[in-house]
């Protein structure tokens, strides 16, 4: 790891001044993906501004029909929280499969959207529950905050302060996880809204990172079940394709994951 | 360069390190606790599992600068003197170790997985809890014994105190 100069504020605003004093600032949440990849040196920011500890951005709300998850909360912490299992227990799920018990001690939602893996899970539930993100100056909804691989609408130093998620009548996630990295080969989370809308989200799958399957939608909005899908065939354009699965074996996942997510979500 | 300050088993410490240094090198080169292994040190093997505030946490993945102002415990930390703790009493009563290198690390997430889960654990559970720390010895199967073990044992000392 290249020389660097750690920083903790105790609020948003004071680490929105210290990252526009460095040169090449980066913000730090749990750090398991910026430490490893400093540690390459893939990465060498001249200042690390550390987000973890700033309580404002800690902590889970319900009220009525919105769950809020604040960015620098722990995965850990939203899989034990009862207003996760009860409000949306997919989410809840979808953390007990992220990573391993260490690892969800210290990542963050707030880490995980911001990255914006094309294989990691938050994304998958973002844009499937119709999620919206909100930072120190604006908020996005889920649909535009990603925008491919390792993209995001975020602007140089803005900071993910929530993501708020509407309650849904429904939801689920299935993945099929890489046994090493525990990474999704391909995960699904699918939602049926509380106004009767379907939306399906996959991640590990498209070139662009997380995408919405309509072809799924569709057909799960006529008949949400399984059985819904068995004659439905996802187009394998633009999926990923590498030593862990071909394209069209990861057109198929999505598919298969949509049949258990719908299967799961009840 | 930062003076750190933190708490490492009990005991108030600090120490003058570059910002880029990463908690198992403050503990192993600047605390001299070689107990605490680098495995792989890409986050994936949990040689290097240490408790912060009660975490069990891969601290090849933690600047020692995000552990300031902690109570870090790692596995020189865990015995009463010569009297070892239930875990590791388990671990050499089970032969649930071949070389030795990984024990730190399985020792220290097995002691949190027994916190969390208490008397409720089952084998399903400590295999897949056991998922962040890799053996490449034991084939796992006295490992699991070990902790269901030790969880027993914890029971029956935390009772008794």
């Amino acid at each position: 790891m290249y020389e660097t100069i750690y920083h903790r504020p105790s609020s948003v605003d004071e680490a929105v001044a210290l990252f526009g004093k460095g040169s090449d600032s980066k913000y730090l949440a749990g750090g398991h993906t910026l430490i490893p990849v400093m540690k390459q040196r893939l990465a060498a920011p001249s200042d690390v501004i550390d987000l973890g500890k700033i309580k404002e951005l800690i902590g889970i709300e319900a009220s009525g029909d919105t769950l809020t998850i604040k960015a620098a909360t722990t995965y850990f912490d939203i899989m034990q929280s009862a207003d996760v299992k009860k409000s949306i227990p997919a989410i809840a799920y979808l953390t007990s499969v992220l990573g391993d018990p260490a690892v969800r001690y210290r990542g963050t939602i707030g880490g995980s959207i911001a990255n914006n893996d094309p294989a990691a899970d938050f994304p998958a539930a973002l844009v499937s529950l119709g999620a919206t993100v909100k930072t120190n100056k604006r908020s996005i909804t889920a649909d535009d905050f990603f925008k491919g691989l390792f993209t995001t609408a975020l602007e140089d130093g803005e900071i993910i302060t929530q993501v708020s998620f509407p309650v849904p009548a429904k939801a689920g996630y299935e993945k099929m996880r890489h046994p090493a990295s525990r990474f999704a080969l391909t995960g699904v989370f699918v939602t049926k809204t509380k106004a009767g809308d379907v939306r399906v989200a996959a991640t590990g799958a498209s070139q662009n990172g997380v995408m919405r399957v309509p072809v799924i939608e569709t057909a799960l909005k006529a008949n949400w079940s399984a059985a819904a899908l068995d004659s439905v065939k996802v187009s394998d354009s633009g999926m990923l394709a590498d030593i862990h699965g071909s394209a069209a074996y990861r057109a198929n996942l999505v598919k298969v994951m949509a049949q258990r997510a719908v299967t799961a979500a009840g | 360069m930062s003076t750190i300050k933190l708490t490492v088993n009990g005991k108030a410490v600090s120490a003058d390190v570059e910002d880029r240094t990463l908690l198992v090198h403050l503990l192993r080169e600047n605390l001299n606790l070689t107990g605490t292994h680098v495995g792989c040190d890409t986050s994936q093997c949990g040689a290097c599992v240490v408790h912060i505030d009660g975490r069990a946490v891969k601290s090849c993945t933690v600047l020692a600068g995000q552990a300031a102002g902690s109570n870090v415990t790692t596995i020189e930390g865990i015995s009463k003197g010569d009297e070892l703790h239930p875990m590791q009493l388990a671990f050499r009563d089970n032969h649930g170790l071949q070389c030795g290198y990984c024990t730190p690390g399985m020792i220290m997430s097995s002691i949190d997985i027994v916190h969390r889960h208490g008397g409720k654990l089952d084998e399903e559970t400590v295999r897949q809890e056991l998922e962040g720390n890799i053996c490449r010895c034991t084939g796992y199967h006295n490992i699991v014994k070990a902790v269901l073990d030790a969880a027993g044992r914890m029971k029956v000392s935390q009772a008794a105190e």
